[in-house]
């Protein structure tokens, strides 16, 4: 359902503020959203002012930089460092994006970090993102055939291989997913952009059989059809892929089969 | 660690962004035709109910209220229609790259208004001053 407030346990309140130090010569502030599990108590904003000297430009340097010099007990995801693994995506100045490629000197004003949007905060930063992966499971991510394997590998011509360019590159890190109102409102029954556009993946692999199946359990008023091409999927890829193009295209694969 | 009591992260601070706002603006301007065709729906029964009745109806839509709800009705349409084309493109196939999909918005957002204010002033010439 359309919603446009949050839960009472779920309101943002203040938090603290820590200083940048004494000799800071390029300060800047940032606003990062905490909540701690075990304190009962509700999120807050906390506020960090950093030294850009000494600190590295990207976002997640500067997170970095506050979990090791000023709060040890922030928790986030992060692994590769350079936009290759998906970890670090957060709603970062308003949009959905990854930390790790995301430069500090992009953003005017307080630097704003928050989850990604509309998931249950597990803590800090980090979202519980169970409901997306089981999504993607339902889709069954992997080769279908019923054709005995070939000896050799089962060949595509360049021009079938191109179809997965655009989607293979697809990395789960759920900016697109997080940043779509119709996968807010419902989560549940809309599989949203990320899924959909790894659906795609394998509707349009030349290898895979199970085409026909695929579409059949797409076909579906809430699993597919919630998109309303609002777009803020495309908008929001870090890794400058099309959800909406693919979920267009599923459509009219549907459309062109009746 | 609890995990029943997690709180929903924000989701409203989403910088508008220029696709989201037209999505919604496309819904409401929808909302607006339908309450507007009421209006007109009223304004041609009343003609047929009779001559008292008909001025009635015209007294409300031709006072400046009356006229600011018409002008509202003109850009929802006009709105509702240009990105009902495009919602048509998307259809087709057409439009989705990055680039295209903010020329295609402001493109919808521009010629929505300029064919509102034609209108009007088309109308205006027509029956000849306000």
């Amino acid at each position: 359902m359309v919603e446009f407030t949050l839960p009472a346990n779920s309101k943002v309140g203040k938090g603290q503020t820590y200083g940048a130090g004494p000799g800071a010569t390029r300060v800047r502030r940032f606003r990062v959203y905490r909540y701690d599990p075990d304190s009962g108590e509700n999120p807050r904003l906390d506020t960090f002012d950093l030294d850009l000297d000494r600190c590295g430009p990207m976002v997640l340097d500067a997170l970095i930089k506050i979990k090791d010099e000023v709060d040890t007990t922030l928790a986030f995801r992060r692994s590769c460092r350079e936009g290759v693994c998906g970890s670090c995506a957060f709603n970062i100045d308003g949009t959905n994006t990854l930390a790790c490629i995301k430069p500090i000197a992009d953003i005017k004003g307080d630097v704003r970090i928050y989850p990604l949007p509309h998931l249950p905060v597990v803590k800090d930063l980090v979202a519980d993102l169970s409901l997306s992966y089981a999504q993607y499971a339902s889709v069954k991510p992997w080769m279908q055939a019923d054709t005995p394997p070939p000896t050799h590998e089962r060949l595509q011509s360049p021009e079938e291989r191109a179809k997965l360019d655009g989607l293979w590159e697809c990395i789960l890190c759920f900016c697109c997913q997080t940043s779509c109102p119709s996968y807010w409102w419902n989560p549940e029954r809309y599989l949203g952009p990320a899924v959909l556009l790894q659906a795609h993946r394998w509707i349009v692999d030349s290898r895979d059989e199970a085409t026909g199946q695929r579409l059949d359990e797409l076909d579906d008023s809430f699993k597919l059809y919630r998109c309303h091409t609002i777009m803020n999927c495309t908008n929001a890829c870090p890794k400058g892929l099309n959800p909406g193009k693919a979920i267009g295209e599923i459509k009219s694969a549907l459309a062109r089969r009746r | 660690m609890k995990s029943g009591n997690r709180p929903l992260s924000p989701f409203l601070m989403y910088r508008p962004q220029l696709t989201s706002v037209l999505s919604i603006t496309h819904r409401l301007t929808g909302l607006a035709l339908a309450a507007g065709t009421l209006l007109f729906t009223h304004w041609l029964t009343s003609a047929a109910y009779g001559p008292e009745a008909f001025a009635r109806a015209q007294a409300l839509i031709g006072s400046v209220f009356g006229r600011l709800l018409l002008f509202g009705w003109t850009l929802a349409l006009f709105y509702h229609l240009c990105n009902g084309i495009r919602h048509l493109a998307w259809d087709a196939g057409w439009g989705f790259e990055l680039p295209r999909l903010k020329a295609t918005g402001w493109v919808v957002i521009v010629v929505s208004i300029t064919l509102t204010f034609l209108s009007w002033a088309a109308g205006y010439a027509v029956r000849g001053g306000a």
